[in-house]
């Protein structure tokens, strides 16, 4: 009996292992171009082993509570898959994070689920295992809440406020630098409770206070960060989340749990930090410096004559090659359609050249332009990146930017202010620039665009799909 | 738990740290998104703990709060993984330009 038993506890092992060189080679793959869909493939088959794995162990040592375990599976899966196959390619970013956010709050629920157990009557166990699995729980409950709080209002950041009955409420940005501090006395304290909670498991009280600390982290550590950071707090938080499955690993000693909760947490590390350094930040500073949102910014003194569709249509009419430039603006008021018809209505008509510029974090999250463009249909081979398509635009009729604003700022190459040293995209070199924009309002960073100014540079002021829509229609009547 | 159970677990967690740092290098931008995405569905493997937590707690005819927390945690830890490869799978058809909505 006991051999068998020996065998099936390796077995188990054998497929956890299994699983976890899936996801190792599902997250190599996905960060490469031409293997990313496989890699993710890798990566659910790799969850498929793990999840079969485990039922099967549960109903081979003593049964698995079937009726329970399809349940939940199957709502969380039904409700999984209609979120995200009815999501908007631009609703995408908000997608992620409340995914991660739900990840984060499985995690914590199980260590809350696994030390409730004391408080309902449960047997406590002594020494070495009591304090394990109160330290993992207290820290898979600390990084997991703060995950679900953290995320959930990075989702409100990326959408840019929420409304409740009717009226729009915009989601605040505020950090002063006392709030530090407090964060750090607050990480401080859960350690505290953690060290109680093992003297007393059977003390509720304790759990709820790391739950409500918890919670006010997550809420105080995105608080004061601005919107167009919100890619790299939400890729951060994908990592914290990782680290609260591992820690939650700990409390059932299982394999697959750790290896696979620890490669997020340190791979989405690395990609925060990719992340920030495409746009040219540290992340102590866009973590513990509150930037932009609340942030000074330059005062407009200076004032530029807004052209119409009309003038606009009239100087691109028999330009050779023109080059699109979109960024933020273009996401918000979802024009990718219009700008296709606008490149597909020059090309037929007057033959011209047509590329997209894509800045490395232009749009809300990094390669968002790349989803968007897709979405309607442009061509794979005309999405340009910045250090490949810099040198073209001595060549470039028409440069016509769709609400992009600090990426194109040629005060970006000077080593002074918050844009120095950021890499842009060189749209003052070409011959003619077009920007659509709602104002002369400065971009995130708060500094003033002299392409504004120049006297190459023709504005078109307003929302991004009206005023695409307004050129279409004055370059087909032309 | 045995100190070499645990010692174990450790061992495993800093390994795979030191892993997963290895495994990201050069990332081209127009992937950052699907990458982070991806591991976002990775992060879901706390299904696996969720139906050990529920497992335990049914079995032991425990279903009053411990049983409703790890049941809720199986919902939402699933939500994850479906949701997260299939968002995953949906970006990268878009990016990669396998297939398209319409035409």
């Amino acid at each position: 009996m006991s051999a068998i038993l020996d065998f099936m506890s390796n077995w188990i092992s054998v497929g956890y292992l299994f699983s976890a060189i899936l996801f190792i080679m599902g997250l190599k793959k996905l960060g490469h171009p031409r293997t990313a869909p496989r890699g993710n493939q890798l990566g659910a088959l790799g969850m498929l082993v793990a999840v079969v794995v485990t039922v099967a162990s549960m109903q081979l040592e003593g049964g698995a509570q079937w009726t329970l375990i399809i349940a939940g599976m199957a709502i969380g899966s039904l409700i999984g898959y209609w979120m995200a196959v009815r999501v908007e390619m631009t609703g995408m970013p908000e997608m992620v994070a409340l995914f991660n956010g739900f990840g984060g709050a499985a995690s914590a629920l199980v260590a809350l689920s696994e030390t409730w157990k004391y408080i309902d009557g449960g047997a406590v166990p002594a020494g070495l295992e009591l304090t394990v699995t109160m330290v993992a729980a207290g820290l898979s409950a600390l990084v997991g809440w703060m995950t679900l709080t953290g995320s959930l209002l990075a989702m409100y950041k990326l959408k840019g406020g929420v409304e409740i009955f009717g009226k729009w409420i915009k989601t605040p940005t505020w950090g002063p630098a006392w709030l530090n501090p407090v964060k750090v006395i607050l990480v401080i304290s859960v350690a505290v409770l953690i060290y109680m909670s093992i003297l007393e498991p059977g003390n509720s009280d304790y759990l709820w206070a790391i739950i409500g600390i918890s919670c006010v982290l997550g809420i105080i550590l995105v608080l004061p960060i601005g919107g167009a950071d919100m890619p790299v707090v939400v890729s951060l938080l994908n990592s914290l989340s990782g680290i609260a499955a591992a820690f939650t690993g700990f409390i059932f000693s299982n394999s697959v749990l750790i290896v696979a909760g620890s490669l997020v947490g340190a791979s989405g590390i690395i990609l925060t930090f990719i992340m920030c350094k495409a746009m040219n930040r540290r992340l102590i500073d866009v973590l513990f410096k509150s930037f932009g949102g609340s942030g000074e910014k330059a005062d407009l003194t200076r004032t530029k004559v807004g052209s119409d569709a009309d003038e606009v249509a009239m100087m691109i009419d028999g330009a050779q090659k023109v080059i699109i430039i979109p960024g933020y603006g273009m996401a918000v008021s979802q024009c990718q359609h219009q700008v296709k018809e606008f490149a597909d209505l020059i090309t037929e008509k007057y033959d011209t050249e047509v590329k997209y510029a894509i800045h490395p974090v232009a749009g809300r999250m990094p390669g968002h332009m790349n989803v968007l463009l897709a979405e309607a249909n442009v061509p794979y081979e005309q999405l340009i990146e910045m250090d490949e398509i810099n040198s073209e635009f001595p060549d470039c009729d028409v440069a016509v930017v769709i609400g992009a604003n600090d990426t194109t700022n040629p005060a970006a190459r000077s080593s002074e202010g918050p844009l120095a040293g950021m890499p842009i995209i060189d749209v003052d070199a070409a011959r003619t620039v077009v920007i659509i924009k709602r104002s002369l309002s400065v971009g995130y960073a708060g500094v003033d665009n002299d392409l504004f100014y120049m006297d190459k540079t023709m504005m078109l002021f307003g929302d991004g799909k009206k005023m695409m829509t307004a050129l279409n229609n004055s370059i087909k009547e032309n | 738990m045995s100190p070499e159970l645990l010692i174990g677990s450790i061992t495993l967690f800093v390994l795979a740290i030191f892993l997963g740092v290895e495994l990201i290098t050069k990332v081209p931008a127009t992937l950052h998104t699907p990458l982070m995405s991806g591991a976002n569905a990775i992060s879901g493997i706390s299904i696996v703990g969720a139906l050990i937590g529920a497992n335990v707690a049914y079995s032991g005819g425990n279903t009053a709060i411990s049983g409703i927390l790890s049941f809720v945690a199986v919902v939402l830890a699933m939500i994850n993984v479906v949701g997260g490869f299939a968002v995953t799978n949906r970006m990268l058809n878009m990016i990669a330009g396998k297939k398209r909505r319409g035409a």
